[in-house]
Formats: C-alpha cells, sequence, structure tokens
C-alpha cells in the first residue's frame, strides 16, 4: 500500500544566462538551501538526495552527483540520479516521490540544474553519433518541422506561436526568478525577430538559463513548514520509440497515455475545467496549443484556437505557464522540476504575484528527448 | 526493515542475463548489444516485455561520448506501446535500486532492469578523470589508476594488507573465473608469478587492475504472484541500501568504507549468516576494504563468478553482481548472499543488496 507523499518545501534560483558569481555545486546548494527553508528544516532532516539533469556533456562533468553530494548534505545518504532527457526535472521529482510513497523514506531532497554557461549545449547536442543522421542544429531545429506539421494539420495560423511567446514573456514580469524580463514584448516585435528554424523567430524561443530547482518531498506524518503542503494526486512516466514508420511526433501517443494515467489516478475526466493552472514544458511557442490537444484540454486539433481566445493566458479559464514558463528560464536539466514546482507553488499558495487565486488543483508536465519521453504529476491543496 | 522501520516488500530476482564480456565489441553499437541480453533474460522465464510493468536502465553517456545514449538503447526492448520508464546515470545495480522502490508500492508486480557500456570506444583511465571535482581536481588530471593507487597505497601504509594478498586475490579470481563461461580474463597464475609482474602505477601490479570490458546485463524484478510463476525457487532480496561519501579524496581516509559499513547496516547484511559475496571492487586492493566494511569473515565465499577482476563493464559489473549472487542462490550453492556495486573513484558511493532463497 502506497503512502501519501507531499511537497512540504519549493526552493529555485535567479536564472541567468550566465551565473558566474557560483560554481555548480554553489548554484545547487542554493536552490537546496531554499527548499529546506521553505520546509521548516535543516540537512540533517532530509532521508536522501534525487538529483537529476540534462546530459552530462552539456556542462563537461561526467556523473556530476559524486561531485556535487557534499553539497547537497548527500554524505552518509543514499543518492540517486536521474538522466530522461528534457523531461528529467519532472522524471527526477517522481523518483523521489516514490522513495516516499514506498514508504522507504520520510523526506526526500530533490534536486535538478543546468548551468549552460558552463558549456555549450548545442555542441553537445550535436556531437556525430555512428549509425545515427546528425542532429546538428540543437533541438529547435528538430521540432521546428514538428511544427510545421501541427499547422498543416490544424490549419493553425502563423500568429498563435507569437501570442504565446507574449503571452509567457509578460507573465514572466509577475516572477521574480524567471530569466527573461521583456516588459516591452509585443506582437510586432515577435515577428520582427530574427528567423531561427522556420516557423520559430527568435522571440518564440527559449533562453539559454544557468539555474537550479529543489524540493522536499514528505511523507504525511513528516510534513512541515509555513505553507500548506502540495498532495501529489497522480503521475507517471512515459517512454516511446524516438523513431519508426508512423510515429507521430505531433501528438505522441506516450504523452497522451502519461496524462490519461495521471489523470485517473487524479479522478480528472475533463483537464480544463477540474484543473485550475497547469505549467507544462512549452521551450518554443507552438508547444503550447500541442500539449493543449496531447494533454486533452480539447480535441486534436483544436489548441490553438484555445490560445488565441485568451483560455491560456493568466486571466483566462485554464492558464498555462503563469510562472512564464521554460520559454522565459530555460536551465534545461530544471525546466521539468521547475514546472512541477510552480505547480506545487500555486496550489500551496504562494506564487506571489503570479499566483492564480484559489488555485486547488495543478499539472506539472515535462517532455523531452524528441517527444518521445513524458513525465507529468497533479497536486493539489486538498488530501488526496 | 528499512530506516524507516518499514516491512520490506519481497522481490524477486525472476531472471538474469549478461553479454559474453569482450575486450572490445567492434560489431555491435549499443541496441545490438542488448537485444540477445534482453531477449534472454525474457526468454529464460517464457515471459515478453509485455509482462513487466517498468522499466529501469543505467548508463552513461561518456563512455558514447555523445549525449542520450540511452534513448537508442531502448530500441532493445521496443517500447510501442509507450511504456513506463526511467533511467538513471548511474550503474544498474541503481536501476535496479529505482526499480525494486517502485515495487516497493505494491501497486506493480515486475520491472525490467538493463545497463550497458562500452569502456573500448574511448581512455577509460582519462574519461574517468572527468568525474571529479570540475574546478579543483578534474584540471590537475589524476588519472582513475592512479587514484585507485594512492588508496592501495594508504591501505599497506596502514599495515593491513600488502602486495601479497592484493595478488592472491586477483590469483584467486582469475582462477574462479575459469569456470565462468562470460568472464573477459581468466587463468591459473600463482601469487610468486603475478608478484613478478611489472607496475602500472606503484603498488599495483598489471594483475590487480581490472580488465577495460564491453558488455550489458539485464534482471526481470517480479513481486507477488508473478515471482512464483516465473520460478520455482525465488531468489528474495530481503535488504538493499546504498550510500554515499565525500568527493574529497584528501576528506576520506580511503582505507575504510564507512557508506558500505552504514549500508550494510540497512540493509541486515548480519541478520544471518552470509554464503557468498559478489563484491564489486574493480581494484584487486579494494576487495579488502569493502569486505572489511560488509564484516564478512574468512568463511564467506567472495566472488565466484571472478568479480570485476575477470570482467568489469562500466555501468554494468555493479548489475551484474546482484545477478550472479542470485544465481548463486537460485544453483544451491548458497542459501543467503550479499551483493555489492560501487561508483565514482575510491569506492565513492556504495550499494549492498542482501538476497536469498527460500520459500
Amino acid at each position: 500500500m502506497a503512502e501519501r507523499c507531499a511537497v512540504i518545501g519549493v526552493g529555485q534560483t535567479h536564472h541567468k544566462a550566465k551565473r558566474d558569481d557560483v560554481s555548480i555545486a554553489g548554484m545547487v546548494r542554493e536552490a537546496a538551501k531554499a527548499a529546506l527553508a521553505d520546509a521548516g528544516l535543516t540537512w540533517s532532516d532530509i532521508d536522501a538526495v534525487v538529483i537529476g539533469k540534462a546530459p552530462d556533456m552539456f556542462e563537461g562533468n561526467m556523473m556530476p552527483e559524486l561531485y556535487l553530494a557534499p553539497a547537497l548534505g548527500a554524505v552518509g545518504k543514499p543518492m540517486l540520479r536521474v538522466h530522461t532527457a528534457g523531461s528529467v526535472g519532472g522524471s527526477t521529482a517522481l523518483v523521489a516521490a516514490h522513495l516516499v510513497k514506498s514508504g522507504i523514506h520520510k523526506r526526500v531532497l530533490t534536486v535538478a540544474y543546468e548551468k549552460q554557461s558552463d558549456s555549450d549545449a548545442m555542441w553537445a547536442l550535436s556531437v556525430p553519433q555512428p549509425f545515427a543522421a546528425p542532429l546538428l542544429a540543437g533541438a529547435g531545429g528538430y521540432f521546428a518541422p514538428h511544427i510545421r506539421a501541427y499547422m498543416r494539420r490544424s490549419g493553425a495560423p502563423e500568429h498563435i506561436g507569437r501570442m504565446v511567446a507574449v503571452k509567457d514573456r509578460l507573465n514572466a514580469i509577475r516572477n521574480p526568478y524567471a530569466h527573461l524580463h521583456l516588459p516591452d514584448i509585443d506582437m510586432k516585435t515577435v515577428e520582427e525577430s530574427m528567423m531561427l528554424w522556420d516557423p520559430l523567430r527568435y522571440l518564440e524561443a527559449c533562453p539559454s538559463s544557468d539555474g537550479a530547482a529543489a524540493m522536499v518531498l514528505a511523507a504525511e506524518d513528516s510534513l512541515s513548514g509555513g505553507f500548506p503542503p502540495a498532495w501529489v494526486h497522480g503521475m507517471a512516466m512515459r517512454s516511446e520509440p524516438t523513431m519508426f514508420a508512423g510515429r507521430d511526433q505531433v501528438n505522441p501517443q506516450a504523452g497522451r497515455d502519461c496524462s490519461a494515467d495521471v489523470y485517473a489516478q487524479a479522478g480528472i475526466t475533463d483537464p480544463r475545467a477540474q484543473l485550475d493552472v497547469a505549467e507544462v514544458y512549452v521551450p518554443f511557442s507552438w508547444y503550447e496549443p500541442m500539449w493543449l490537444e496531447n494533454l486533452g484540454f480539447c480535441d486534436p486539433g483544436d489548441g490553438w484556437k484555445l490560445t488565441e481566445a485568451g483560455a491560456t493566458a493568466f486571466d483566462g479559464d485554464i492558464p498555462w505557464n503563469p510562472s512564464g514558463g521554460v520559454l522565459s528560464s530555460n536551465p534545461i536539466g530544471a525546466s521539468g522540476m521547475l514546472r512541477f514546482l510552480e505547480a506545487a507553488m500555486q496550489v500551496r499558495g504562494q506564487a506571489g504575484e503570479h499566483q492564480v487565486d484559489g488555485a486547488g488543483l495543478a499539472l506539472g508536465q515535462a517532455y523531452g528527448g524528441g517527444s518521445q519521453f513524458f513525465a507529468m504529476w497533479v497536486v493539489g491543496s486538498d488530501k488526496p | 526493515m528499512s530506516p524507516a522501520g518499514r516491512t520490506v516488500r519481497p522481490v524477486s530476482i525472476a531472471s538474469f542475463a549478461q553479454m559474453q564480456n569482450v575486450r572490445r565489441d567492434d560489431e555491435h553499437n549499443e541496441v545490438e548489444m542488448l537485444m540477445p541480453v534482453v531477449a534472454e533474460v525474457f526468454g529464460t522465464i517464457g515471459i515478453t516485455k509485455d509482462d513487466v510493468d517498468f522499466i529501469c536502465s543505467g548508463s552513461t553517456d561518456y563512455l558514447i561520448g555523445g549525449p542520450f545514449s540511452f534513448v537508442m538503447a531502448l530500441d532493445a526492448v521496443g517500447v510501442w506501446p509507450p511504456r513506463a520508464e526511467s533511467h538513471v546515470e548511474m550503474d544498474g545495480a541503481w536501476a535496479l535500486y529505482e526499480a525494486w522502490t517502485l515495487l516497493q508500492e505494491g501497486e506493480v508486480d515486475a520491472a525490467l532492469v538493463y545497463s550497458f557500456g562500452r569502456s573500448s570506444l574511448g581512455d577509460l583511465r582519462e574519461i574517468l578523470t572527468l568525474q571529479l571535482d570540475p574546478y579543483y581536481l578534474a584540471p590537475l588530471w589524476p588519472d582513475t589508476v592512479s587514484l585507485a593507487a594512492l588508496q592501495a597505497r594508504a591501505l599497506i601504509d596502514s599495515g593491513t594488507s600488502s602486495e601479497a594478498e592484493f595478488a592472491a586475490i586477483a590469483a584467486r579470481s582469475r582462477k574462479d573465473a575459469l569456470a565462468n563461461p562470460k568472464a573477459q580474463v581468466a587463468g591459473d597464475r600463482s601469487v610468486d608469478e603475478l608478484l613478478r609482474d611489472e607496475y602500472v602505477v606503484s603498488p599495483l601490479r598489471r594483475h590487480a587492475l581490472p580488465p577495460i570490458t564491453d558488455g550489458a546485463a539485464a534482471v526481470v524484478l517480479a513481486a507477488g504472484d508473478k515471482a512464483r510463476q516465473w520460478s520455482d525457487k525465488p531468489v528474495w532480496i530481503t535488504g538493499f541500501d546504498h550510500r554515499m561519501e565525500t568527493h574529497s579524496l584528501g576528506a576520506r581516509d580511503l582505507t575504510s568504507s564507512p557508506s558500505i559499513t552504514k549500508a550494510a547496516e540497512v540493509a541486515g547484511v548480519h541478520d544471518g549468516p552470509v554464503d557468498v559475496a559478489e563484491i564489486h571492487a574493480p581494484y584487486a586492493h579494494q576487495e579488502v576494504i569493502v569486505r572489511r566494511a560488509l564484516g564478512l569473515d574468512d568463511s564467506v565465499r567472495i566472488n565466484p563468478s571472478g568479480g570485476p577482476l575477470a570482467a568489469n563493464p562500466l555501468m554494468s559489473a555493479g548489475l551484474i553482481r546482484i545477478g550472479e549472487a542470485a544465481e548463486r542462490i537460485r544453483s544451491g550453492e548458497a542459501r543467503r548472499a550479499v551483493a555489492h556495486a560501487t561508483s565514482g573513484p575510491c569506492l565513492q558511493q556504495n550499494l549492498v543488496c542482501v538476497l536469498e532463497g527460500g520459500a
């Protein structure tokens, strides 16, 4: 019988292009200390540490948990290191949640990070591999054709992507931790920004950030902290093969299956109506309408209509990424955990300027690879 | 019992398979290495991928020299329709731990665990330097053999071991490996003969070093009815823990391993007699440290498979220890066994798994 699990502490860094004031260890420790403080705990209260990040080649440290163990108070404790591509921040939180749900540990610290300024993600993503077609263009070049396919399939007009870019950046102004604060952004500045990977323009792509995120997860008999707990109502991971004939890369089956599993656990039959807010991994503007459909917020082909109608805006009926999302801060390995963390902040009522009024049930979603890895959870203010 | 006083749900090592360990496999990519191993681990007990609820793997990108080496490896299983799946950038023993935690919740009953690595693709001795503190240690490029030699020297200087003991461990391991068809290095050489080997880095002579190995391994975990359906003689995990030490080598007593002692205590190694231990000590002298930290006496049979001195496939060698220990119980050679896995320079991180046969 699984135990209940709740988020009792959250912490994150101020995400920036270059955090040259701290080492990697200093950066992850900053987020972890904030999470401990939020939970009203100290290092010795933590039973185990679960850390995640995107490929080690991004910073050039092989299995960096070995080096980071003392900075995270993990000496003498169990420490796990998760890596599931871009979904890793979410998966890391889920592995930590399983340590609590299984009854093995009472309080687990989970941390995710990327220090992109220490290396070059574009290079690391483009290393030639034997027996594989060269990627060479990083993530944007990989996803642009999928976006084109979505536009063709759904008939979505060109301006939808620009709307998401503007909405998420204006949301980010409410979030003091966000990397990008662009108060002057509008449809015209997005449209006039440089074309990177047709149809994606510069301002429709995520930044390259240094940053870390951390959470303390606890069992029901080990709650603490000033804010109420965010209870885990449902959680799941799903993976599908990278390539095969007929794979739907626009609306992947793994994403649909993952959300169906999580909704079933959380008793959700109508996500748009029942969820109060969603923090979803949207690294390129068009992934908002695409994931609206994949996550069942509307019928296939209708995602862009929700965006266009303002349903996902801060004052819409189902706000998406009130924190500013990945489009405003992208410390890659941490980006997924930030979605999970922001969902928890919303239902704990601690999101400050970007708090959605009365948020009681929130979705956190992360995806990675070539849209074949998914991790999600639903957290709520009520005990499940 | 776990630290939280929890009752451990019995989970069995239902099946184990490993690749033929080789110095260099030029003919297969990672998927091709894994496919026969995955087919065997399912085939042995007559199941398919559809019979497991969860998949977890262990590997490191730094062997292939590119990001996401685990991504394509998943094709060895074929996750269609989509499956619940996770990956640790750690030895497969820790992937097994993650899968075991999931089974502890009692909502799913079976998992596939696999790991793989081609150590031959680069200069392993230099690659492992990248595990070190990137600001203060890695730029000095201390290589992994030299760090192990520092540890061996400290052990000799403590007056509790000797080059002769290292040679005896190597001789026993390679001799035992003669009976292991999957071993890479096996032979029957006397201690006197081994002590005439050249030093690689003093005090480590050639025989005290592990081979460089390409390999892969897989385990099926099962709980509840599936554990009994899939095996007449289930081998149960009765204790499981892992612990980390600090990174700075100067801050550690390299001749001892408090992390192993702690993990052994939590896993309950001494709750019963130990017949066999499979120890992931890549360097001969490390077996001395691990054995002492586990608190094993001379009656315990160490590494009947030949251990990592006979085959040391990076990222799989720890998982193989668990598989080999389980096989000793399944074959009736042992009733209770301990498996150990390690990660990082000089045994920085350690895992201890207790296995028992019986009803």
